[in-house]
């Protein structure tokens, strides 16, 4: 018995990159454009799609949700008479704490991609691990709630760069919170600079138009990209 | 928290370069950029280890600074806060240089001897 050193210089996450190009492949031959959408827990995702799923004109919207437990935010989405699919990760090892590509891959059956045009992943709330994994989307959006804090971009560098657009929600709390908004958005500038923010309230409705806007613009854009 | 998905990533690697050797030892490189804590990344690789050719591999990091790159002029200079707007133009269009690493360098493995094999 001797030892050998065998040379591989190969990104960990490579396995994950290669599937979620094949996710990709299957959902650019679809014309399906995929957003994932992510944020700590709480941040206020499952409510931020329910305001404007069923209002972009032209669009079908289908839902993937990723809970590690529970089908509570599919049923809220459900309602809204779109396709949803729940996607459990307990089945992993102990409950993964986000979304890969492979168990996006495992859901691709039963999502009828044939029958919607826009598919918003909603990953499980966690401001770590879902930036490391991508899944096949087209786009990135992360929603940070005011709630948490001016320093969140500073402590979570990784999930404030893996992201084209940082949505900035509960602002109707202004008023009640020890908050500083220009503070915020100076430090998401610092960790990512230049990228896209809207500001907004998904309770009162305040600054959703940017959003709405900006989901539709994201749909025609990918499909031409997927057409070309 | 990332540390258990990211040693799963990396035994998966590393199975899939052993071909059924046992792993002595695997090299990684991890940039400062990844966030990844040394210890707790080498408590969760020992215990994801466990029943795969890495159980008992001795896991070595090796830690890269971050270096970044403005596109525009050109400038480049090391971080350790994360502040990746250009100081020297303020320029936003910023390349990673260097700090986003998370490979398997190498492994060690144990190979059986073979004589006549070659």
């Amino acid at each position: 018995m001797h030892r050998t050193k065998v040379r591989i210089v190969e990104d960990a996450l490579d396995a994950n990159n290669t599937i979620a190009g094949a996710n990709r492949v299957d959902f650019d031959r679809a014309g399906v454009t995929v957003i994932n959408f992510m944020s700590a827990p709480g941040a206020g995702k499952t409510t931020l799609l329910e305001r404007v799923v069923t209002d972009l004109p032209g669009v079908r919207v289908g839902v993937l949700e990723g809970d590690v437990e529970g089908s509570m935010d599919a049923d809220r989405l459900a309602a809204l008479h779109i396709p949803v699919t729940q996607l459990n990760t307990n089945a992993g090892f102990g409950g993964e704490c986000h979304l890969d590509a492979n168990m996006v891959r495992s859901a691709i059956p039963s999502l009828a991609l044939d029958e919607i045009d826009l598919l918003l992943v909603e990953n499980v709330g966690n401001l770590v691990c879902p930036a490391e994994f991508r899944i096949g989307e087209d786009a990135r959006v992360m929603v940070t709630a005011i709630t948490e804090g001016e320093d969140k971009p500073l402590k979570y560098p990784l999930m404030f760069r893996a992201c084209e657009l940082v949505i900035v929600n509960k602002i109707d709390l202004l008023p009640h919170l020890d908050f500083d908004l220009e503070k915020l958005l100076y430090n998401i500038d610092a960790v990512h600079p230049d990228v896209e923010t809207i500001v907004l309230s998904a309770r009162t409705g305040q600054g959703l138009e940017p959003w709405r806007e900006w989901l539709m613009g994201t749909a025609a854009r990918t499909n031409q990209e997927a057409i070309a | 928290m990332h540390e258990l998905s990211l040693s799963s990533a990396i035994v998966n690697t590393v199975v899939k370069h052993a071909r059924d050797r046992r792993v002595t030892v695997v090299s990684l490189r991890v940039g400062a950029l990844r966030q990844v804590v040394p210890d707790t990344l080498e408590f969760y690789f020992e215990f994801v280890a466990r029943g795969s050719v890495c159980e008992g591999a001795v896991l070595e990091q090796e830690l890269v600074a971050a270096v970044l790159r403005c596109q525009g002029c050109e400038h480049e200079w090391a971080i350790e806060i994360p502040a990746f707007r250009c100081p020297e133009c303020g320029g936003s269009d910023v390349a990673i240089a260097a700090g986003n690493e998370f490979e398997v360098e190498s492994i060690e493995v144990e190979e059986a001897e073979c004589i006549g094999q070659r």
